[in-house]
């Protein structure tokens, strides 16, 4: 009994990809958002009918869902009240009390997920390291329970100041509500995300306690369901930081199943890292509305502790709401194929962040959109075989996106076909920035990356895309469109908390640190241990560090013992190695800090599947010919088709040439060449100029 | 122009912003400066070979965008670019060329791309201490506020000049953090100078004179264009602040003449004689900041956008300070400007009434029972002004970009307790739009580990309230005062015993026209939500 499983729900399609052996069958439907369990269900019994397999088989399900990023985006998580320390009502809407555009004075801040009259003060307050200032007023919490219970309150949130460190406070207040409330279901902060700064934690327990109803709910209807059908093996749930974790973790902390699905794609690309034995990777998912990248090193990706979830205006940095929780360092973008353009106040060509997504869609859909988008775009300048996209179920109309394209870009004075090409050049050189910047940010550079490029838009701009990053080397793999359920069975069972306990060193007291970090070694293997065996348990720490006076941390892994004499002086070390390899430099004689700490709990790894036997090369065999504009020489040339389904492992042609697929296409341009790997991927290589 | 010359040139542009964001974001997570790193205090920017700023990062505070721009051609005709050589650097923190106040460092580094200089760029970071008398208001002169440097150069040929390093570091009371930003702001201008060069190879370009010319031809056809939109004439308007120690009366002519738009000071209190003075360069970068936040927020700051709003201010005036003034609290009156500029456009443009302005950012000092001297200043802010078709935004920053620290950092390092941080509810002026709410913070030393708290303020609108416009509501005034009772002024120093507490109670946001078309169910909501305590109190705030 082998069979596994990967549910997928995204917010177009659920899919499910089902695993036995070497063998893979893969099923999407549309998502059924009032009910996103029917559509699984539905999903899961064709793939399996297609496998020739049950329920019954099946040793692993593992699921992932947008449930939660919708029902916080589209606020539509439950009724939900706060409860937090006296004077400190307002932190939740007061936020960083910054605006995140300098010029914008129409911006609109981000809406508190909890309304003021739900905020309930109360006398309370401890002392940044723990000790009590003000004990709880047992009274007026009790008041507060039977004021929330009055205005129909479905969840409760509670965060007390520096509750991070000692959480004895937040638990009694938790019991208090809990005996006048009965079941409502509280957060408490530190559990949910115990780290200092009110606003970020504050932000994060208020999320928690507003999906976990809706979540809750959905989870146990769910593996109800999937048991009464036969379900015997394990359901296990991903996370945002691309691990697993029980049904019963993922329901008392359901902010960590946000991004999930890109999680998934982000560890789809990791194994494939790792079956190309490829050190360093940037993996590129381009769909209808965003771009998303991530940097994978040693076949892991890079681990972050904070994100923004719900970036509704513009896509801007600060306009959603901060969630400090583990998560896969991924960046995403207003980038994609529904992206549209425009010319701006100084005649510039601009393109996205906002899109046409799917409904209406690009012009050329020809579902009454007329804005002209990327999509439209690529078909003007022959990337796309309008009648062969989707696989020939969805003829594209080349004249709507001329119409569309003349009407929003003729102003320009560029030809329709110049103006598409400037489009997705802009649109590219968006992409590459965003990338530059985030290579920057986490010290780790783009030189000799190999680019993982899957999603519908991303092997269309992959080949401009690496040119401008200086990246030489692209793989397009199998199974791209249901990546993020396949990266599911790739997800490790693994857990991590993250906590602040300061550090000055090298000398600092460790006793706080010390017990930080066990307890929360414990904690995590308490969750693995759910399902894995106490025995095949690996730990890794980090500590997130920076010299004091400065306000951005760094993550700096370390494989020390807290307990043996000279930690703090090795601590610093690990910590001036990664500060000198983000940053070129160190600032000797300003003393060092460590603020939080991460401890990450993981089965260990099971070895990857083998790399794919090479196959002897063989020139490719065009299709056919198709005529395609170079921007680079303003000229239409006539360019060989190739069919993916087609090519043979070892097949080679040089570029340019179009690699035409169901769900995407692969532009190989002037400059490139191609190859089929045994694994039917395509190989883009970049000839040196 | 040929078709692919203009997709190229606008793709260069895109790209250089790009090269300035990812800079300027880098200084701010190296930054030991608490307003570099939270209020985004520092801007970068590429200039031509005539010292003109082509492009600048999204990222950087209004005080440095103007500044910086008029900065650099001074250094550019201090050192001329053909006698630079790869490694030279060129620094200054001299107000009167630079930002306005010494702890603001420039650095200029030029481009070089097929062995010759083909421009420069330069950001303007906010040092942690300049030496003096620190940051504040209590100067007598510049010379008390602070060490300067004049135009200099940092390294030559890649070679650091040790002696002016060392200089500044012995001058200052945090040398390894203020060399570790110089650094810095270096190592950060050398990256953008390489990465320009690099795009100049990627796209087969020898130099930036083409690409700048139509950047700025383009950027400047649009400001001129909307300018010429609005009718001629002269636009007034005046605003009255609390001062150092007595009002201080700011005065605009705004006017509009074709293509050329005029900000005029002239009837400006004279200069202050504590460090609340502006320099004519800061006095620019808030004033145009306040026109282009409504004339042109969509479009990209750099030659174009400046060049067509000239400032002016009859020198020895409070806006155009001359040396030896003290400037070092510049903000608390430069922060006013656009509320002045604003309302001076208030026939020709929709604009939000007036808002707190000024940043609260009260200084704590005092001696812990480790005796060990501390020092924070914290970042707090009132509440903005109405907008003509929305509430004012609660306890937001404008003009300042600054973000607040969080009470628990503030209290990990610092043995102060922050006992409240609260909306202020009925600060919010009255009106069809409601003025946005300032906060009410409640500041107390640990009595557990310090004796008194002393505590250095810059506040303002305890006198002069935001003005609401068109028939909307003042928003309230700033109150400060201890617990135990007893009003406090809002500039000098202060003394918290033990046991008792500072309570400040930051200015509210005017409202928006006439209250008594506020719909009724907005006001049911705030009167449910707190933000206004009762329907009487509402009434009363239609009350000027």
């Amino acid at each position: 009994m082998t069979v596994r499983l990967g549910v997928d729900i995204g917010g177009t399609f659920t899919d499910v990809a089902v695993e036995e052996g070497q063998q893979r069958w893969s099923v999407k439907v549309p998502t059924t958002h009032a009910a996103p369990e029917t559509g699984v269900l539905d999903a899961v019994a064709r793939a399996l009918a297609a496998a020739g397999r049950t329920l019954g088989d099946v040793s692993l399900l593992v699921h992932g869902t947008t449930l939660a990023t919708n029902a916080l985006i589209e606020r539509k998580g439950a009724r939900t009240a706060l409860l937090t320390s006296q004077g400190f009502r307002d932190v939740l809407e007061m936020g960083s009390e910054g605006r995140f555009d300098q010029y914008d004075l129409r911006l609109v801040k981000p809406v508190p997920l909890v309304p003021r009259r739900l905020r309930f003060a109360v006398p309370e307050r401890l002392r940044h390291d723990g000790s009590v200032l003000v004990p709880l007023d047992a009274a007026a919490t009790a008041d507060a329970a039977r004021a929330m219970a009055a205005a129909g309150v479905e969840a409760v949130a509670v965060t007390f100041l520096h509750a991070y460190a000692d959480g004895a406070h937040e638990r009694q207040a938790r019991e208090i509500l809990t005996r006048e409330m009965g079941a409502v279901p509280v957060s408490v902060s530190h559990e949910v995300s115990p780290e200092m700064r009110e606003y970020e934690r504050t932000s994060t327990t208020c999320a928690n306690a507003y999906l976990q109803p809706v979540v809750g709910t959905y989870l146990l209807r769910l593996e109800a369901a999937l048991k009464a059908r036969g379900l015997a093996g394990a359901m296990l749930m991903i996370l945002s930081s691309g691990s697993l974790t029980t049904v019963a973790t993922a329901s008392r902390f359901p902010i960590r199943l946000l991004e999930s699905g890109p999680a998934g794609g982000a560890i789809f690309a990791c194994d494939i890292a790792r079956r190309l034995g490829l050190e360093r990777v940037l993996s590129f998912d381009v769909g209808g509305t965003t771009a998303k990248f991530c940097l994978i090193d040693g076949g892991t990706a890079r681990a972050a502790q904070a994100f923004e979830i719900g970036r509704t205006y513009r896509f801007k940095k600060g306009s959603g709401l901060p969630v400090r929780v583990p998560v896969i360092d991924l960046v995403e973008i207003g980038a994609g194929g529904g992206s549209i353009a425009r010319i701006d106040a100084v005649g510039r060509i601009a393109v996205g962040p906002d899109s046409a997504g799917s409904e209406p869609g690009p012009a050329c859909y020809g579902r009454g959109g007329d804005d002209a988008t990327v999509t439209d775009c690529d078909l003007m300048q022959g990337k796309l075989d309008p009648a062969a996209f989707a696989g020939g179920t969805m003829p594209l109309d080349a004249g709507a996106a001329e119409v569309a394209i003349d009407g929003a870009l003729a102003a320009t004075g560029l030809s329709t076909v110049n103006a598409a090409y400037a489009v997705t050049e802009t649109v590219t050189e968006t992409m590459a920035a965003a990338a530059r910047v985030h290579a920057a940010e986490t010290g780790t550079g783009l030189e000799g990356r190999t680019l993982v490029a899957f999603g519908g838009g991303a092997p269309l701009h992959a080949a401009r895309f690496a040119a401008r990053l200086g990246i030489d080397h692209i793989v397009v793999p199998e199974g791209a469109g249901v990546g993020s359920a396949i990266g599911f069975l790739r997800a490790p069972l693994a857990y991590e908390v993250v906590r602040t306990a300061l550090l000055q060193l090298p000398d600092g007291a460790l006793d706080g640190v010390r017990a930080a970090l066990a307890a929360m070694a414990a904690e995590a293997t308490a969750v693995v241990t759910q399902v894995a065996a106490a025995d095949s348990l690996t730990v890794q720490r980090a500590a997130l560090m920076r010299y004091q006076g400065q306000g951005h941390e760094i993550a700096v892994p370390f494989d020390l013992d807290a307990d043996t004499p000279g930690f703090g002086a090795a601590l610093q070390g690990e910590f001036e190695t990664v500060y000198r390899r983000y940053y070129g430099r160190t600032i000797d004689g300003c003393p060092v800090e460590a603020t939080s700490w991460t401890v990450r709990v993981q089965q260990h790894a099971a070895a990857p599947a083998a790399a794919p036997p090479e196959a002897a090369s063989h020139p490719a065999t065009p299709n056919r010919r198709r005529r395609v504009y170079d921007g680079d020489a303003e000229v239409w040339q006539d360019w060989p088709e190739y069919d993916r389904a087609h090519l043979q492992p070892g097949a080679a042609a040089a570029g340019p040439a179009i690699i035409a697929e169901d769900e995407t296409t692969t532009v190989v341009p002037a400059g490139f060449a191609f190859r089929i790997d045994g694994a039917r991927f395509i190989h883009l290589m970049r000839r040196q100029p | 122009m040929t078709q692919r010359a203009r997709i190229i040139g606008d793709l260069v542009w895109q790209r250089l912003i790009a090269i300035l964001e990812d800079q300027a974001q880098t200084l701010i997570r190296t930054a030991f400066s608490t307003t570099t790193r939270e209020a985004g205090d520092l801007s970068t920017g590429v200039f031509d070979r005539r010292g003109r700023m082509i492009a600048q990062a999204v990222t950087g505070t209004p005080g440095h965008v103007n500044s910086m721009a008029l900065a650099v051609g001074h250094f550019l005709a201090r050192f001329s670019l053909d006698t630079l050589v790869p490694g030279d650097v060129l620094i200054s923190n001299d107000p009167w060329l630079c930002s306005g106040h010494l702890h603001d460092f420039t650095v200029v580094t030029p481009v070089f791309h097929g062995g010759r200089a083909v421009g420069a760029v330069a950001n303007t970071v906010h040092m942690v201490d300049i030496g003096g008398l620190g940051f504040g208001t209590e100067g007598r002169d510049v010379h008390e506020e602070g060490l300067c440097i004049p135009i200099a150069k940092l390294a030559h040929g890649g070679a650091l000049d040790t002696v002016l390093l060392e200089s500044i570091a012995a001058n200052v009371r945090a040398p390894d953090e203020v060399t570790g930003d110089l650094h810095s702001s270096m190592v950060g201008n050398a990256q953008a100078a390489a990465r320009v060069s690099e795009l100049l190879a990627d796209y087969r370009l020898d130099d930036l004179e083409a690409v700048a010319d139509a950047i700025i031809a383009r950027t400047r056809e649009t400001v001129e264009g909307r300018i010429a939109a609005l009718p001629d004439g002269e636009y007034r308007n005046e605003l009255a602040t609390d001062g150092y120690d007595h009002e201080v009366l700011l005065k605009l002519r705004l006017i509009i003449d074709g293509r050329t738009m005029l900000l005029d000071f002239a009837g400006s209190s004279p200069a202050d004689t504590r460090g609340i003075n502006v320099v004519l360069n800061y006095t620019a970068a808030y004033a145009v900041f306040g026109v282009n936040c409504v004339l042109n927020p969509d479009i990209p700051c750099n030659h174009g956008s400046l060049a067509p709003i000239a400032v002016s201010a009859p020198p020895g005036s409070i806006l155009n300070a001359l040396r030896p003034s003290p400037v070092s609290a510049r903000h608390m009156i430069g922060h006013m400007l656009p509320d002045l500029v604003l309302g001076a456009l208030e026939e020709l443009l929709p604009v939000p009434a007036e808002g707190a302005g000024l940043i609260w950012n009260p200084s704590l000092r005092g001696v812990g029972s480790d005796g060990r001297q501390f020092s924070m200043v914290t970042f707090n802010a009132g509440g903005a002004g109405a907008q003509t078709d929305r509430d004012g935004w609660n306890a937001t920053a404008f003009p300042s970009g600054v973000r607040t620290m969080p009470v628990e950092a503030v209290e990990a390092s610092v043995p102060v307790l922050i006992r409240a941080k609260d909306l202020r509810a009925d600060s919010g002026g009255a009106g069809r739009q409601r003025g946005g709410l300032g906060q009410t913070i409640v500041i107390e030393g640990d009595a557990a580990n310090l004796g008194e708290l002393l505590v250095n303020p810059m506040f303002d609108r305890l006198d002069h309230p935001a003005r609401g416009r068109s028939g909307g509501g003042d928003g309230a005034r700033g109150q400060v005062r201890l617990r135990s009772g007893g009003a406090l002024p809002g500039k000098g120093r202060y003394t918290v015993p033990p046991g008792d507490a500072l309570v400040l109670d930051l200015p509210g946001g005017a409202g928006f026209g006439p209250p008594v078309e506020r719909d009724p169910a907005a006001l049911a909501a705030d009167i449910a939500d707190g933000y206004v305590s009762s329907a009487e109190a509402w009434t009363g705030l239609r009350k000027p």
